[in-house]
């Protein structure tokens, strides 16, 4: 596309990046724009932090003996990697970074409608993270991300309560942000924005957020229900007092699942934000992607057991607890033939966040068919707690959550930075990615079926599993690559990049109508929509200002 | 034939058979979803790239399509799910005549118990083509019986009873491992499961020093003084155990339970939970005062005393609970 066109600009506008300086203008800033880059350093630096265990507990796999680290090292390496990247960095990542940015821009809102909540979920975040990072350097936790009783409860030693605490505190963060665009969605559109003319990104961050405010309060009583358990020993989990470890996870799933979907669903309204744009198409079946989100959302909760099917449930629960999740597994199919469709007839580009939506499509289509797997019982219990279930959620969190969010970072990087990326870097980074990614995980599928369980550092027991693991932790190097490059050119791109256009895709939707980067009201006057989403054709269409220009 | 693949792992129980079936047609149909996906995605990828004057073509949509790809997929889904549930159902109905095994799991080992006497540690022998059934309990932490060549697994809680059943199929020794993240040393407690042809088998088993599991929880029973209220007539304080294995229990407040492995071991434990009708709230608990061990025998001491095992004794679901355990579940105030 006609990226390599920079307008000169002589003099700077004032935008929000420039209209103040200093360190309080950006720490008490009530700007949404501000506080979403607050955001995406915080993430970023959350994300680098995961990734550093992710690459420890893969070196530790690449021989069959546990050499590298200890056995209580490797715990607690998988335990804060899963909390840091789960809590810190996914759960947060588009919704508090592109969400805060676009939300009110895509609608026509000069702001969110609680500026300062908005500012105050980054301090919960902030102090959630620091607590967590607090937790971290001072012993850890070892007890995996999801906090297994009676383990949890009297038997570990690590930093239970501390980390407990710091993800309590970070939900509260959480729940904000999702009560903000509920509030901001429906009261705050411009005049025209229709619910049937919102973007897709704007109903899938609507589901986003009522997981958010609805599910969210669930862990942070099962957190607390943990930490009167170690302290008081009440007999909510522990059995010899009449408690039920099965409880835990009940409660634990009960949000934990439905996290899941706090994960993907934005990703997957980016991509039907990219996807539109570069095929210069109206999105296939505008509707039935919006319904599907709310879908996803609401079938989201009724599935938290497939986690358990072994756990010692009745077998009746699983039978309907298998059934609900494949009556979720309709709607994430839905939104794949609506991508793959819209795609047919189109005039399809291949700029870097079209790429990252392809890898988002071919990742989260093999992560969603095996899901299918993991849903059916008779499979579930030869596979769950293996490599197979980690293979499965790195497809989905990872091959969908993370690709949509690189290529939402690539599609608004002018909007948000009011530069251009370098083109062909990027193009590169979403290959290596993609083999990267496909290279670390797709062993793991092999592995899983082999029987090779999660959570162990050592497997010399079982030397056969190990060519697998080597593959594995080659191609997590290569993904480390991946990682960092964008990285690298997004923060060369702040200094040496081109200034970019308002416009630099010729995308529909109003955060492209204002200026890059946006000034701090948004826009000069309140926007009128007259137009339904995904104006491709009239945008298109020859118009005196607008020539095709060749490359 | 799949044995001799080497990503594939062995297959070693009857059950074996039934998973990769299953797994079989999964890697099919997902395989041709995949296919037709990505074969959609890289044609219209490659058939509509842009080309300068051709605009793009608007399509707003289709229900009929739309309701096609819904419709489909949720057929195809019921299949796998119909499928899934009835080798699901398979593994989790124990048959009624199998050889029964106490597994004790503890942090970090294995602890078997034959019914004859014979003990293992993170070793469990069995012959080839008899059922046997494993009735699990821990001593402390959550862990799971993971056999990947018989292809099942099944959490081991503490405080109750989980059981999981297979019929070896080929001699060998497969893994054993705990699955479900239990501390420190998770990955050190893995074992083997020794499967022997049957004269083999005999010989191992009967090899063992000590006598069979019921005559040591009949020492037990004995010597904690259990023989003076729950005595073999009507006299005692306690009920009459002769005879009560898998039969149908009235409690005092007017609930009916199945007297299966997991109520014993409540009664043991936490005598006033499900007191039977007619007996004052006498008993002791014993909960800290027997280990694992002794209730596993001090189990199967009562059910040898059991002359027959009436048919809904074994119904006694490969999860936790029986459906007549379940029902008082539902009542009362725990939550499954």
């Amino acid at each position: 596309m006609s990226m390599e066109i920079a307008i000169p600009q002589p003099v700077e506008r004032e935008n929000y990046l420039n209209k103040e300086y200093g360190v309080w203008s950006w720490l008490l800033t009530t700007d949404h724009k501000r506080i979403a880059l607050l955001y995406l350093i915080s993430i970023t630096f959350f994300f680098f932090i995961g990734g550093f265990f992710a690459l420890l507990i893969r070196l530790e796999l690449l021989t069959p003996a546990g050499d590298l680290v200890q056995a209580d090292t490797y715990n607690k390496l998988f335990t804060m990697h899963g909390m840091v990247m789960v809590f810190f960095f996914l759960i947060p990542s588009i919704p508090a970074v592109l969400g805060n940015f676009l939300v009110p821009l895509m609608i026509g809102a000069r702001d969110l409608a609680f500026p300062r909540i908005n500012l105050l979920s980054w301090y919960l975040y902030i102090i959630g993270g620091v607590m967590m990072l607090h937790c971290m350097l001072t012993g850890g936790v070892d007890t995996g991300w999801t906090f297994y009783a009676p383990f949890s409860t009297n038997y570990t030693n690590t930093k239970i309560v501390e980390a407990g605490l710091a993800i309590f505190v970070a939900g509260f963060s959480s729940i904000l942000t999702g009560l903000n665009f509920v509030v901001t969605i429906h009261r705050m559109r411009a005049p025209g924005m229709t619910w049937s003319r919102l973007p897709l990104f704007i109903w899938a961050h609507y589901a986003t957020s009522l997981i958010q405010l609805l599910g969210t309060p669930v862990i942070a009583v099962t957190i607390v229900l943990v930490a009167a358990e170690r302290a008081l020993h009440l007999g909510i989990f522990d059995p010899r007092l009449g408690g039920d470890p099965l409880l835990f996870q009940h409660l634990f799933w009960f949000y934990s699942h439905p996290a899941v979907y706090i994960m993907i669903l934005p990703s997957m309204g980016v991509v039907t934000e990219i996807i539109p744009c570069f095929s210069r198409k109206r999105v296939f079946g505008y509707s039935f992607i919006a319904f599907s989100s709310v879908a996803i959302a609401v079938f989201g909760f009724l599935v938290w057991a497939h986690h358990m099917f072994v756990a010692g449930m009745s077998v009746y629960a699983a039978l309907v607890f298998s059934l609900l999740s494949y009556a979720v597994a309709v709607p994430s199919a839905i939104k794949v033939f609506n991508w793959t469709a819209t795609l047919y007839k189109g005039s399809i580009h291949y700029d870097a966040p079209m790429l990252y939506a392809f890898g988002f499509l071919g990742l989260f289509t093999i992560g969603g068919l095996t899901g299918l797997f993991l849903s059916a019982l008779g499979i579930n219990v030869h596979v769950t707690d293996t490599y197979f279930v980690v293979a499965h959620f790195h497809y989905i969190m990872v091959g969908g959550a993370v690709m949509g969010y690189l290529g939402g970072m690539h599609f608004w990087w002018p909007k948000i930075s009011g530069r251009l990326y370098p083109e062909g870097w990027a193009r590169l980074a979403a290959l290596i990615v993609f083999i990267g990614f496909n290279l670390t995980f797709f062993p793991q599928f092999l592995l899983g079926y082999m029987g090779m369980p999660r959570r162990y550092y050592d497997y010399s027991h079982m030397p056969e599993f190990q060519v697998l693991n080597v593959l594995s932790t080659a191609g997590a190097t290569v993904l480390g690559v991946g990682y960092l490059l964008p990285m690298v050119y997004f923060l060369w791109s702040m200094r040496y990049g081109k200034p970019a256009p308002d416009n630099p895709w010729h995308a529909a939707g109003l955060e492209w109508m204002t200026s890059s980067p946006p000034t701090t009201f948004n826009f000069e006057k309140e926007p009128v929509v007259t137009w339904e989403a995904y104006n491709y054709e009239e945008l298109d269409a020859p118009h005196p200002k607008e020539v095709p220009v060749a490359r | 034939m799949l044995n001799n693949f080497p990503l594939w792992p062995q297959q070693a129980s009857t059950m074996a058979a039934h998973v990769d079936a299953l797994y079989i047609f999964l890697l099919i149909v997902c395989g041709m979803m995949t296919l037709l996906v990505f074969s959609f995605l890289i044609y219209f990828a490659a058939r509509y790239r842009y080309r300068r004057g051709v605009p793009a073509e608007q399509i707003e949509g289709s229900t009929p399509l739309e309701i096609t790809w819904s419709v489909i997929p949720f057929l195809i889904f019921m299949v796998i799910f119909g499928w899934g549930a009835v080798v699901y159902f398979q593994e989790r109905t124990p048959p009624t005549d199998a050889t029964e095994v106490y597994v004790v799991a503890k942090q970090w080992m294995w602890k078997v118990e034959h019914a004859e006497g014979q003990r293992e540690i993170n070793e469990l022998h069995v012959p080839v083509g008899r059922d046997v059934k494993l009735i699990m309990t821990s001593q402390d932490v959550i862990h799971s019986f993971y056999i990947p060549a018989f292809r099942i697994k099944q959490d081991v809680l503490p405080g109750r009873y989980t059981v999981e059943w297979f019929r070896a199929t080929k001699p060998g020794v497969y893994h054993l491992f705990c699955a479900e993240y239990c501390g420190t040393q998770h990955s050190g407690m893995v074992g083997d499961i020794v499967v022997q042809e049957p004269a083999q088998y005999e010989a191992w088993i009967n090899g063992g020093p000590s006598g069979p599991l019921s005559a040591t929880g009949e020492k037990i029973f004995a010597e904690l003084g259990c023989s003076t209220c729950h005595r073999t007539d009507t006299q005692g304080r306690g009920p009459n155990l002769q005879n009560v294995f898998g039969k149908p229990v009235q409690l005092e407040d007017g609930r009916t339970v199945t007297a299966d492995e997991n109520y014993l071991r409540e009664c043991i434990l936490d005598p006033g939970a499900k007191r039977v009708k007619g007996f004052q709230p006498i008993m002791p608990t014993f909960q800290g005062l027997v280990t694992e061990e002794q209730v596993n025998a001090l189990v199967a001491y009562i059910k040898s005393i059991s002359a027959s095992k009436p048919a809904e004794s074994v119904k006694t679901t490969a999860s936790t609970i029986s459906p007549a355990t379940e029902k008082v579940q539902a009542h009362g105030s725990q939550v499954q």
